[in-house]
């Protein structure tokens, strides 16, 4: 059985992965923790997933916990996530005492890891005040911000960044969403993992079965979108865009998704878009538990065009993985998204349902710029935004942090 | 000969926001003054080595940001025609590119400007240098380990020499004069390889169809 390594090599090729093992060597033996504050569901989840298994295939000794809380502490969560991409979310100050006090808990709890790290990496606002705590520390911090900062509501923000500020240094996924701090800000897109269940190579058959198990007539042309039933991923406007198309072509919707267990609005989407939906026999919605990676990847393989209409979003691994199954993406003009849908290359940009329609109008009449852009699409996260890239971003990141904050960082090694 | 050793080294790179953004082209020649050196190094190489769109109109993101947020075609012509192998140092290509922007607002009646959320954002970059242990003391050696580099190699020894190296010259071709006169037609079509209009990935295959050229003919 190959390793993990080895099988990434099948993909990227040795040079890539030799470059990695390299990077990696002064790091060896170093204690590298993550915390965020869900092990399924998100993107966050099914990258931190991979990357420890392979960190530690190179000899570091990486590790991963989450922090846990009451209800009340998702709420608070949920709302500074709305707030920091840009909705006026109030939180309470019983809800910021939650936050505060459930933080606490988990540096208790977490106490000795934190303390003895080298390097933390903190995923997120959930778990951003455990530096607060963490009076002893003897490594470097990091706090990783997945979302779309780029206009947040200023009081959430403002009381963010009072423990924000005193991190070592802050990750960001596109340079848009930074907010000015004091201390480096890196920018490191996040990627999606070739070999997950998400992503592999499916066979037809189980392409097929997994269409015919929702009684989704494939003869027909597939539009879906996947993602949590959030407002930022407007379903709403999905649904109206597939109608506007269906007025002139039979045409499929799929609205597939899954629940992250630090999501508490989930349910309440879920309800809007089905009203809005109205019972529609070809708007098909698939409610997905967070570990149905292998449905997900069936039907974005099985679709004719992926959508993803977000209004917000941070970096958007649903479009990621879209791209990644050769397929045209139609996106919102938004966030990440911006760097990963070219248009007319491999998809299409699009700030309305009325845009979405014309798009996928445009593509369903044109096969053969589907396919061309479908390939386009491949070879783009191939050389993008696989996971080898991001570890090799993250390993550069840390040697930099370690070694000095010059331009230009020699790394005197043996020979191998 | 221990001195003819050509060690190949590998690097790579992160990406760090300034946190300085420019909305309009006038912001853009202020923050340019003052902003750091290794943002010029980014924003016309760096970039090579950091996920992106290779776009094939423009070759730097100053020509980018301003043809697509600016929708200024005069000036992203001329930043884009900005060739960063000729200036002598960062400073150089500093003033070069300054002197583009403020002869332009000169001649505009207004300030070209970009919506909100279409700002340019400053960004620099670190750099971790590293040596593979993989030496040549033979230049025909270079035809089988070329195809095998890493793009980071390749930009260490064809870019990122151009600011370790007078007269912005490559790795390969300054080894190779110590040959003597030997290798004089090698050294010149290496030279001739304009790596500012091409992907790293492009950049590898020229220089390995350049020694295969020198050394078996093109036959390979």
């Amino acid at each position: 059985m190959k390793n993990l390594l080895e099988q990434y090599a099948s993909i990227v090729g040795d040079v890539v992965i030799d470059h990695i093992r390299q990077l990696a060597a002064p790091l060896k033996g170093m204690k590298i923790l993550h915390i965020n504050s869900t092990k399924e569901g998100g993107g966050v989840a099914e990258i931190l997933n991979r990357l420890i298994p392979l960190k530690r295939e190179l000899g570091i000794d990486a590790e991963w916990e989450i922090i846990t809380g009451e209800k009340d502490f998702y709420q608070c969560t949920k709302k500074m996530h709305n707030s920091l991409q840009g909705n006026r979310d109030e939180i309470s100050d019983t809800l910021y005492s939650v936050y505060e006090k459930t933080n606490l808990r988990n540096f208790e709890r977490l106490k000795t890891k934190l303390e003895q790290a080298d390097v933390v990496f903190i995923h997120d606002p959930q778990p951003a005040a455990l530096l607060y705590h963490c009076k002893d520390r003897k490594g470097k911090w990091l706090w990783r911000c997945h979302i779309d900062v780029s206009h947040p509501y200023r009081p959430v923000w403002k009381y963010l960044r009072e423990y924000i500020k005193d991190y070592d240094a802050s990750i960001w996924s596109v340079s848009t969403f930074v907010q000015p701090l004091s201390h480096p800000m890196y920018l490191i897109p996040p990627s999606i993992d070739p070999l997950s269940e998400k992503n592999i190579v499916l066979s037809e058959k189980e392409i097929s079965a997994f269409f015919d198990s929702w009684k989704i007539n494939r003869s027909f042309p597939v539009i879906s979108q996947v993602s949590r039933f959030d407002r930022f991923k407007d379903p709403i406007g999905v649904i109206q865009s597939y109608r506007l198309v269906k007025k002139y072509i039979p045409v499929q919707l799929v609205l597939a998704g899954g629940g992250a267990s630090d999501d508490p609005e989930g349910g309440q989407v879920l309800k809007e878009i089905k009203t809005f939906a109205n019972h529609d026999p070809d708007i098909h919605i698939l409610e997905l538990p967070p570990d149905a990676h292998r449905a997900i990847n069936a039907l974005q393989r099985g679709s004719d065009i992926i959508i993803q209409k977000s209004l917000k979003e941070g970096f958007g691994l649903t479009v990621t993985e879209g791209l990644w199954k050769g397929k045209p993406v139609i996106a919102g003009d938004t966030g990440g998204i911006t760097l990963q849908v070219i248009n007319h290359f491999n998809g299409f940009r699009v700030n309305t349902p009325e845009g979405a329609a014309l798009r996928i109008r445009y593509l369903l009449k044109h096969p053969e710029i589907m396919e061309t852009m479908g390939k386009n699409a491949r070879q783009f996260v191939l050389d993008n935004y696989l996971i080898t890239r991001h570890l090799r971003e993250y390993l550069t990141l840390v040697v930099a942090l370690l070694y000095g904050s010059e331009e230009k960082i020699e790394l005197n090694l043996p020979a191998r | 000969m221990e001195e003819t050793n050509f060690n190949i080294m590998d690097c790579a790179l992160i990406a760090i926001a300034t946190g300085e953004k420019a909305q309009n082209l006038r912001e853009l020649g202020d923050y340019l003054k003052n902003t750091h050196q290794g943002c010029l190094y980014y924003h016309f190489w760096g970039a090579h080595l950091h996920s992106h769109f290779d776009d094939l109109e423009f070759q730097n993101d100053f020509a980018i940001w301003t043809s697509r947020k600016l929708n200024d075609s005069k000036i992203s012509e001329q930043l884009s025609l900005i060739d960063p192998n000729i200036y002598k140092d960062m400073e150089e290509l500093r003033t070069e590119v300054i002197e583009i922007i403020e002869q332009q607002l000169y001649e505009l009646e207004y300030v070209p400007w970009a919506k909100r959320g279409q700002e340019f954002h400053f960004i620099r970059s670190q750099i971790v240098i590293f040596d593979t242990g993989v030496f040549v003391n033979d230049p025909k050696d270079l035809l089988k380990r070329i195809p095998e580099m890493s793009i980071g190699s390749i930009f260490y020894h064809f870019i990122d020499s151009r600011r370790r190296l007078p007269d912005n010259r490559n790795d390969f071709s300054v080894w190779l004069d110590r040959f003597r006169n030997k290798y004089t037609g090698l050294i010149k079509d290496l030279d001739m390889i304009d790596p500012y209009f091409t992907t790293l990935n492009e950049l590898r295959q020229d220089i390995n169809t350049v020694f295969i050229n020198y050394f078996e003919g093109g036959t390979a």
